[in-house]
């Protein structure tokens, strides 16, 4: 189901140092134009993270980049290692602090609660870390989230999905680990299976049945390539998982949208109040 | 914001020091060449007096390099992405307007081209170019195409421009045009039949297309119609695209000048603010139309006829 028989009709391959030049103009820009010049952001030891910290390096220099772990009790020791082996290698100092306590504090009020709230209660502390260090750092957090994950909705909203701006969020999962190897991330950190690291053995593609190789192709014909359903089974791909990933695009839409607003009123935010945020700047 | 750079296009040869006066203008009917400068700059969205300040500067720069002509990109006095900004940023192109006042006034010494927010007597808002001259608007361009469609959003904020038109300039006979105007064939088309020899094209372009290849899919689109258009009209092509971000989108630079023979002239870097210098050789105009008529061979009435058919078929 998850071979593709037709992949090498996508190429995904992006050219790396016009990709770099861009998203660190952005990040540059973005910071800049609002008087702040650092960027906070939480290193996993996953390959998303370690290419946004190297472009955040890039763009504002690395004693610019407050890099922060953020560990669970459960957090594997690797994705520790691996998130310092980015830190040493781009010259940036990390912070650690370990999100235990707080979590479990609130895990603690219900022992028996499954994973998936668990693990949106571990990615929520951390965004309260993250925006904490913004005030107290005076910069702003740089999110790591990547199109896969977006278009999918693998992310817990309000948590690892929150950030001031996004530099990875239209790089499908397979582009980013190609950038990444193009711009020097070490090959152990691309080449792991991805984890959100929430519980112990757990990895994206476990999670999500199947691997970012199978169905990045399959997601850039539907959103970038507006193939239809049957467009996309004559191209090949089972019906099946087509349709999986079609109905968790449409379900997870919500995660992609600031909150609606009911209208009363002639001019509402969001509706007919419109100015982009880099308004005046 | 990264400074401003100054390029000299390889081809900038051919000075001739009997005509020129440093800051000074030519009025001489018979120019055989222009000194065309592109001034590719990002600017403030929404932010009219530091816009200016940055047109000044460049106005400035350019005529003490002697230009003839500096043209800006669309929409460079207010940026792009106005949404409900429009109607707070219209100006109206005149003397005593407070942002066309320094301009208008400027123009004695260089023609400038500039992009704005054009409110009209019934409050219609126009994205429009300006050509301005001696100190009188020569003439303003309403953008006809509002592309409204993928991320772009005009036709809600803004009104369509109902004419294309060419003009006169000290230069011999020009036309203007905005961004998404030049992806349509037509008006092009209609300026090289109203006269037009050098055609000036402005943009505020977003990349996008990123593939294996160095250039943007929006980059080589551009460029390649661009130097079509030079190609078929045998006329000059000159565009200027502005650069820098608003939030996510990026502006990606690489304006261009292309001669009748669909040669690059000229070209500014990528995703830099940039204003490059380059002389364009009106010479070319007669040498390559004596070679390829493609102007005098063109069938008006042919295209007229068939037109009215089509139009009227229905």
């Amino acid at each position: 189901m998850t071979d593709n028989p037709n992949q090498a009709l996508v190429d995904l391959h992006i050219n790396p140092d016009l990709a770099r030049q861009i998203l660190a103009g952005f990040i540059r820009s973005e910071l800049f134009r609002v008087g702040i010049h650092k960027a906070i952001l939480g290193l996993s030891g996953g390959v998303d993270s370690a290419l946004a910290c190297v472009l955040a390096v890039e763009a504002l220099g690395p004693g610019n980049v407050v890099a922060v772990r953020m560990p669970y009790r459960t957090s594997s020791q690797e994705s520790l290692d691996h998130a310092n082996m980015v830190a040493d290698k781009l010259g940036i100092d990390t912070l650690t602090i370990p999100i235990t306590e707080m979590a479990d504090a609130l895990i603690a009020r219900c022992p028996e609660m499954d994973n998936t709230r668990r693990g949106n209660i571990m990615a929520r502390c951390r965004m309260i870390v993250l925006y904490d260090l913004s005030a107290e750092h005076h910069g702003l957090v740089v999110g790591t989230g990547n199109k896969t994950e977006i278009l999918l909705g693998y992310s817990t909203l309000f948590g690892d999905s929150a950030c001031a701006l996004n530099p990875l969020g239209d790089l499908y999962k397979t582009q980013v680990r190609q950038l990444s190897r193009d711009l020097g991330v070490p090959e152990v950190i691309v080449a792991k299976p991805p984890t959100a690291d929430l519980f112990t053995g757990q990895t994206d593609e476990g999670d999500l049945g199947y691997t970012y190789a199978s169905v990045d192709p399959l997601l850039y014909l539907l959103v970038d390539e507006r193939y239809s359903i049957p467009d996309c089974i004559a191209a090949g791909y089972e019906q099946g998982f087509v349709e999986r990933v079609v109905e968790r695009i449409r379900r997870n839409q919500f995660k992609r949208m600031l909150p609606p607003i009911a209208k009363l009123t002639n001019r509402t935010v969001g509706y007919d109040f419109l100015y982009l945020r880099d308004w005046g700047t | 914001m990264l400074p401003p750079t100054l390029l000299y296009s390889h081809f900038y040869w051919l000075i001739n020091t009997t005509y020129r006066r440093a800051g000074g203008m030519r009025y001489n009917s018979k120019m055989t060449e222009i000194h065309i400068s592109l001034a590719q700059i990002n600017t403030v969205l929404g932010d009219l007096s530091a816009n200016l300040k940055k047109h000044m500067e460049y106005i400035d720069q350019a005529v003490k390099k002697a230009a003839d002509l500096i043209v800006f990109p669309e929409l460079s006095l207010t940026g792009y992405v106005l949404q409900d900004l429009a109607p707070t940023v219209a100006c109206k192109p005149l003397a005593n307007d407070p942002v066309f006042g320094p301009l208008i006034e400027a123009s004695r010494k260089i023609d400038i081209v500039v992009g704005f927010v054009d409110e009209d007597d019934r409050h219609r808002f126009y994205i429009s170019q300006a050509y301005l001259s001696r100190g009188q608007v020569a003439h303003v361009h309403h953008k006809v195409y509002l592309p409204t469609y993928g991320l772009f959003d005009e036709g809600r904020f803004f009104a369509w421009g109902d004419e294309i038109r060419a003009f006169d300039t000290r230069f011999g006979r020009v036309g203007m045009l905005i961004c998404e105007d030049f992806w349509h064939a037509s008006p092009p088309y209609l300026l090289w039949l109203d006269g037009a020899d050098l055609l000036l094209f402005s943009s505020a372009s977003p990349g996008r297309g990123l593939t294996r290849e160095p250039r943007l899919e929006s980059a080589r689109w551009v460029e390649h119609i661009n130097r079509a258009y030079a190609s078929l009209f045998t006329s000059f092509v000159v565009h200027t695209n502005r650069v820098g971000y608003e939030d996510g989108l990026h502006f990606w630079g690489g304006s261009t000048i292309f001669n009748p023979d669909g040669g690059l002239v000229a070209q500014a870097p990528y995703h830099e603010e940039a204003l490059v210098l380059a002389t364009v050789d009106l010479g070319c105009l007669h040498r390559t139309r004596a070679r390829l008529p493609l102007l005098r061979d063109e069938r008006t009435s042919l295209v007229n006829a068939e037109l009215n058919r089509i139009v009227n078929k229905g």
